[in-house]
């Protein structure tokens, strides 16, 4: 697995710097909006990068629920904070598209508005889990999160529901798109989906790592307690010399 | 309409999201690395 992540690395690079050539240059120009359009080859994916990863955290939050498996949980805390980032990436592309498209940054539509609240409920479920000592805060972090996604679906299909001023969904929103637009989003798309595994693989690592170093430290305050005065009176054997023969 | 300064913001604030969150991980793999390595020594 080690030497596996090295070759999807580059591998993810060599996608990224391809898709973006992809987008830069081969994409046509769109006729009304010119190249601001091209914002969309990176929103676009991300939002639905975003939606992926929040998926996978609801999974793995019913799993954990079910199972109480600490691996499962590990997987949920990391799809939701690699999911804040591509949830961020959206958030902050969007205004600087709709800047010179709306001549506003931000207007407090269904489609936006439910995406910030999707954001907000992500960063406090995260939150949740840095600052809860609590021995129940994945347990509590889970049921957030299943409550949490409800607001995905709310999110995709508000334009569909309401009137809204963001563009249509590019599937199944009865809009059109040049096939050649499409080929350059699904390049960025798979390119963002290597990104988002290979940021994800990293910090699942990182989050074992860490929940090793917890344990040894545990461990270690324990056997530090043993060597201490009440492991005096359980074992004579370990009492300090205090006389200093 | 100068579009085009848009177009290089948004893909220089994707890039500067993605390489503060790597960033983030980088810093927090060392300081953890570290305490593994205080707690071996111990």
């Amino acid at each position: 697995m080690k030497r596996l992540f090295p070759i999807l690395a580059m591998l993810t690079a060599l996608m990224l710097v391809y898709a973006l050539y992809q987008a830069l240059v081969v994409a046509p120009t769109e006729r009304t909006m010119g190249d601001v359009q091209r914002i969309f080859y990176y929103h676009v994916p991300s939002a639905w990068t975003a939606f992926l990863l929040f998926f996978v955290n609801l999974v793995a939050s019913v799993g954990y629920l079910v199972k109480r498996n600490p691996k499962v949980d590990a997987l949920a805390l990391v799809s939701a904070e690699v999911g804040v980032v591509f949830c961020t990436v959206v958030l902050v592309t969007g205004p600087i598209w709709a800047r010179p498209v709306w001549g506003i940054w931000w207007t407090w539509d269904v489609r936006l508005t439910s995406t910030l609240v999707l954001w907000l409920i992500y960063v406090s479920y995260l939150l949740l889990r840095r600052f809860s000592d609590s021995a129940q805060a994945p347990v509590l972090a889970a049921v957030l999160a299943v409550f949490g996604a409800l607001d995905i679906p709310l999110v995709y299909f508000s334009i569909w529901f309401f009137r809204t001023q963001h563009p249509q969904p590019v599937i199944g929103g009865g809009g059109s798109i040049d096939p050649r637009m499409w080929r350059v989003l699904l390049i960025n798309w798979m390119a963002f989906l290597c990104f988002a595994l290979l940021m994800g693989w990293s910090r699942y690592r990182l989050e074992s790592m860490r929940r090793e170093v917890e344990e040894a430290q545990a461990l270690e305050s324990l056997l530090g307690d043993d060597r201490g005065p009440s492991a005096e009176i359980r074992n004579p054997k370990v009492a300090p010399n205090r006389s200093g023969q | 309409m100068n579009s085009i300064k848009f177009l290089y913001a948004a893909y220089a604030a994707t890039w500067t999201i993605h390489l503060l969150y790597i960033g983030s991980l980088v810093r927090r793999y060392r300081r953890l690395k570290q305490e593994l390595s205080e707690l071996k020594q111990k």
